[in-house]
């Protein structure tokens, strides 16, 4: 089987985002970033698939020259090749869902990929989008937020997560697109020797030219209002903890 | 005009449907909505909508609309579109809605706005503002190009009881759709639930929950510790219940438990949305996190910034001498 997975590069989930001052875009020279977390099961799904079935996983990425790291990453864990659309516009916040879906389609589509997996969302624009319009324009099928694949006879069973602890089985007829839920694996983590071997492994440069023009457009970032009045409590942990348990107890009322 | 598309299950509306149409509602001013149900025997949900203040209820039905499939929901959808010509079209932001959206989205190329938890309409045009960055950040986006533009309202941000009643009775308008089950590639099966929930979280009077900050299974012992000094139950974010620390009927959040204790302690919670709409609705909130910008401070009543290793020791004791 021959997988694709889309991973993107987002900046580190502990750092608070420093906002630039045109307030539409964050200071990402003080950021460091990762790969988004979904999208590493999505690449653990994809690696265990090729263990049982054979095949080839490739690993896409749209991003600035920085994004190749994810990339160096993902080889090291196992992936045979990556793809990098390299455009200095793919920003975090200011990648916009369809242009990312455009130029990853231009990169892809020739390879006929029997499988594509993404990420349910990003974890910093959380759009949530990015794999279904891949989908819609690779002309596939798709399933969103999946919890576990089987491969069957000419297609996938996949096991899609619903609200409240609910879930369905789908069936779908390959060549298909899924969306990955974390949780639906354990991580595997690079080892020395795949760290090595990674060096050796092709990651193909692509230059998309212009991008296709924003559907969505930020005007501002800012910081969320609060919605509560919270009382914080601050202090020494010993003095904190006292002065919570006794507000708990005489003030909010909530204890025994 | 203005649409709302409402969602149903074997001809139950989702709840998230109502506030999708009081966020229209307030979005609108006065000015028409509309509300569009689609599926397979759906005159009821249909009905149920025409007592909002909306212009019409469009009534969608096909069997081949019977089981929520994407490519069905977006056949129909696109056929409906091109009849009624919405300027913005509002949807709940739930599983389903994520699965169609951006699909419908692409098929019409025009733009999606999704989780919106506020709108507005100014001079420069309307605008939308929605969490990033994990709910560390919100953004106010607005859409470009024509006509649709579909915008997706999170769950929980608008209130369902703030729809507003019409005098009467909408017309129910039907709205015949060309399909044909060829033409949909996925099959779905029935939903089901996971084992039995053994513990029901949502009658719990105090709850202790765990996040990531707790680092490792062993110290979920310590959290336990302090749930029974305040007679709580033990409940956990998604990360947890994934790496099998906890079971999965110990968690909170939209894929997990809805709960409503008078005390929620969250330890090493950062607060992210999917876990705050499963306990927002806690009497009283307690937060300890070490970082002082974690959004679940945005919630909680009372909060403590530092080292839960060294606060929640500190709690147990308290409460062994109080
Ligand atoms: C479709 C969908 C459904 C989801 N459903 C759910 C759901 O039902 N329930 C759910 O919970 N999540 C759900 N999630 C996941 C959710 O988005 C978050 O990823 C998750 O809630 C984060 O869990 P966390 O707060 O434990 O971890 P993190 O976000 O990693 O936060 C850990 C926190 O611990 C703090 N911390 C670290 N060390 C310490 C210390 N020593 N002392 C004090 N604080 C410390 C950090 O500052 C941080 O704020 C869902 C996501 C999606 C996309
Ligand atoms: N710039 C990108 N490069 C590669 N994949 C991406 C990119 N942006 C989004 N994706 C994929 O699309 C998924 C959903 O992202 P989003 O629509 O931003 O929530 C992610 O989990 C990734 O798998």
């Amino acid at each position: 089987m021959k997988i694709a997975v889309c991973i993107k590069q987002v900046p580190v989930r502990e750092w608070q985002p420093a906002v630039e001052e045109t307030r539409r875009a964050i200071r990402e020279r003080d950021a460091s970033f990762e790969m988004n977390e979904p999208d590493a099961y999505a690449l653990e799904e994809a690696l265990r698939l090729r263990e049982q079935h054979s095949g080839e996983v490739v690993v896409c990425t749209a991003g600035p020259a920085r994004a190749s790291q994810v990339l160096r990453e993902a080889l090291a864990r196992g992936a045979d090749r990556g793809i990098h659309v390299e455009h200095d516009g793919l920003t975090s916040i200011g990648a916009d869902s369809f242009a990312v879906a455009a130029v990853l389609v231009d990169a892809i589509r020739d390879e006929r990929f029997d499988l594509v997996l993404t990420g349910l969302q990003s974890d910093d624009q959380g759009a949530a989008q990015t794999g279904v319009i891949l989908a819609e324009r690779l002309g596939l099928p798709h399933a969103t937020i999946v919890m576990e694949v089987q491969v069957a006879a000419g297609g996938l069973r996949v096991k899609r997560e619903l609200e409240g602890g609910w879930f369905q089985w789908v069936e779908l007829p390959l060549p298909a697109l899924v969306t990955i839920q974390s949780g639906i694996n354990q991580l595997r983590y690079a080892t020395l020797k795949g760290i090595m071997a990674a060096k050796k492994k092709e990651i193909r440069k692509v230059s998309p030219g212009a991008l296709p023009a924003a559907h969505v457009r930020v005007v501002s970032l800012d910081v969320p209002r609060k919605t509560k009045q919270t009382q914080m409590i601050a202090g020494p942990a010993s003095e904190a903890a006292k002065v919570l348990v006794d507000k708990l107890k005489n003030d909010a009322r909530v204890l025994g | 005009m203005m649409l709302v598309i409402a969602e149903q299950r074997s001809g139950r509306l989702h709840r998230a449907s109502w506030e999708a149409l009081a966020a229209a509602q307030e979005f609108a001013a006065g000015q028409p909505v509309e509300a569009l149900v689609l599926g397979s025997g759906v005159a009821q949900a249909a009905a149920e909508l025409s007592q909002a203040a909306v212009g019409a209820v469009h009534l969608v039905e096909h069997p081949a609309l019977q089981s929520y499939t994407p490519d069905g929901y977006v056949l129909a959808l696109q056929q409906a579109f091109g009849t009624l010509r919405p300027e913005q079209v509002f949807l709940p932001h739930t599983y389903q809605t994520r699965d169609f959206a951006p699909k419908l989205a692409a098929r019409l190329d025009r733009a999606l706005i999704t989780d919106c938890v506020a709108a507005k309409r100014s001079d420069a045009g309307a605008s939308f503002f929605r969490p990033v960055y994990q709910g560390k950040l919100v953004a106010e986006v607005a859409a470009e190009g024509e006509f649709p533009h579909l915008v997706t309202i999170q769950i929980g941000a608008f209130r369902s009881d703030k729809v507003a009643r019409g005098p009467a009775a909408a017309e129910v308008k039907p709205l015949a759709v060309q399909l044909d089950g060829s033409q949909i590639r996925e099959r779905p099966e029935e939903p089901f639930q996971e084992a039995k929930q053994a513990v029901d979280l949502s009658q719990a009077e105090r709850i202790v929950a765990v996040g990531r900050g707790i680092k490792a299974q062993e110290h979920i012992a310590l959290a336990e510790q302090l749930a029974g000094a305040l007679g709580a139950q033990l409940a956990a974010s998604r990360p947890i219940c994934d790496s099998g620390w906890l079971p999965m009927e110990r968690q909170v959040g939209s894929s997990g438990q809805t709960v409503a204790p008078k005390l929620y302690v969250a330890l090493g919670i950062s607060g992210a949305i999917q876990h705050v709409v499963g306990m927002k609705g806690a009497r009283t909130i307690v937060a300890i996190n070490k970082d002082a910008d974690a959004p679940i401070f945005e919630i909680a009543d009372y909060g403590i910034v530092g080292d839960l290793f060294e606060i929640v020791p500190a709690m147990i004791s308290a409460l062994e001498k109080s």
